[in-house]
């Protein structure tokens, strides 16, 4: 199977770890990811925030250089999945055709062919790996944007942890917003919104987070300390990305590296419970 | 008579952008499920609620607007189909195209960061050039360094760093690079 894929600025950055798993999980599952030529960010929040032009054009530009190689298109960050989703339906409504389709990579990797291939090459069941799966906004929300069937209750992530042998919680905040593009100038409210999850996550009886977005990733790891130090309570919840998941289970060699960059440290829970 | 700021064309000019409020009936969904009303001061069914009544300057000057993080809960639930993140992304764009003082500085000179960070760097976005840009900004790097307030942010980034998650190299200048910053030419 073959995509365009579109990784979006993070990936190139301080999602490298995220895109390292990517490739992994790709290479295992026999899917093509041909990164699209010349790709431009997408905008993200600022541009939607300030400039509504070139939010719409910024995504269009992507979706006709993804249009004119003809092949879906894949993109593993929330926002920018959401941006290209959105340029999809205004060509549609502008009466232009759209002859591909917007894929977010979680969707893409828990279609029923997906799941069976994994339960196929299954290696390392995840057994007694206790998660919560955090889903954050944009992937699913709006739905008239998304198209997600169950935008206040997905459940696709809960699905694949099952099939790599993993114990999914349920929990209620698994929609809940970290903050997102708020990070850098109001640090203060992304430290009240994600010390809610961490409790919430503890409270169902989670080991670890699993999110499917480099934002949300990087707004749960990177402050863990400093919201640590503010509550008086040290939390310990690693974050994992769901492709790192299923590249453990499927045996990938590098998965340890990948885990490394993290800044709360995956590899002690993963190591206590015999997986690494 | 109504207050001096009051402006009828408001609702009609959110309705010609695909933003149409008339339908609310007050219902305040919006504002029962936004993680971040406790950091408004307008919650977002008074922002559509002003938006009906023309209380343009009330809205522009909000710090609503710029703490909303555009998770889309309000937009996804409202009964009525209203787009209210969609409203609080125009309210901001008006404010900052009209050149208005706002509450949240920072916010807005984080955006317009990151989108001249997208334009002169060839299109994609460098992480190390959107900080630069933003702390440059108004010398708020400066002041934070005398308060010594920085030295979480520097500790964070000297850990991506070690873990050679900080891409200091600029990203690859597009193609299009022309394109894109035609697209952000105002930024």
């Amino acid at each position: 199977m073959k995509l365009s894929y579109y990784p979006g600025c993070s990936l190139e950055g301080t999602a490298s770890d995220y895109a390292a798993s990517i490739a992994g999980v790709a290479e295992l599952l026999g899917l093509t990811l041909a990164e699209l030529p010349d790709w431009n960010c997408c905008g993200a929040s600022a541009a939607h925030s300030l400039d509504e032009q070139a939010a719409r054009a910024l995504p269009l530009r992507n979706l006709r250089l993804a249009q004119r190689i003809g092949l879906d298109v894949v993109a593993p960050c929330a926002l920018c999945f959401n941006r290209l989703k959105a340029g999809a339906k205004a060509l549609a409504a502008r009466g232009e055709a759209v002859t591909l389709r917007v894929w977010d990579l979680l969707d893409l990797l828990t279609q029923p062919a997906f799941l069976r291939l994994i339960t196929h090459r299954l290696v390392r069941p995840l057994t007694g790996l206790q998660a919560v799966c955090y889903y954050g906004c944009l992937v699913n929300r709006p739905p008239a944007i998304t198209d997600a069937a169950s935008p206040e209750n997905p459940g696709n992530m809960e699905k694949l942890l099952a099939v790599l042998g993993a114990t999914p919680l349920d929990w209620s905040f698994k929609t809940d917003c970290c903050g997102a593009g708020l990070a850098v100038a109001r640090p203060d409210l992304i430290d009240r919104l994600v010390r809610r999850l961490y409790d919430r996550a503890l409270r169902a009886g989670a080991e670890c987070l699993v999110v499917s977005c480099q934002m949300c990733q990087a707004n749960l790891d990177l402050p863990q300390a400093r919201i640590s130090r503010q509550a008086g309570q040290a939390y310990d919840l690693p974050i994992l990305y769901f492709t790192e998941l299923i590249a453990l289970a499927l045996g990938h060699p590098e998965v340890p590296q990948w885990l490394a960059r993290h800044l709360v440290d995956p590899r002690p829970l993963l190591t206590a419970k015999g997986l690494l | 008579m109504p207050p001096s700021d009051f402006t009828e064309d408001l609702a009609a000019a959110l309705a010609t952008a695909g933003l149409a409020v008339d339908a609310c009936y007050q219902c305040r969904k919006c504002s029962n499920g936004c993680p971040l009303v406790f950091a408004m001061d307008l919650p977002p069914d008074q922002v559509i609620r002003l938006a009906l009544a023309g209380r343009e300057a009330d809205l522009l000057g909000c710090r609503t607007i710029w703490v909303c993080s555009s998770c889309e809960t309000c937009t996804t639930r409202c009964p009525n189909g209203i787009d209210i993140a969609g409203v609080m992304d125009w309210l901001k764009e008006q404010a900052v195209a009209r050149g208005l003082a706002v509450p949240e500085p920072e916010v807005r000179d984080f955006h317009r960061a990151f989108l001249s960070a997208v334009k002169w760097g060839g299109g994609r976005l460098s992480e190390p050039l959107v900080m630069a840009l933003y702390a440059l900004k108004g010398g708020r790097w400066l002041k934070k360094l005398r308060r010594s307030a920085a030295a979480g942010e520097v500790a964070t980034a000297l850990e991506l760093l070690r873990r050679r998650r900080l891409r200091l190299a600029p990203p690859k200048r597009l193609t299009g690079a022309g394109e894109v910053a035609a697209i952000l030419r105002r930024w």
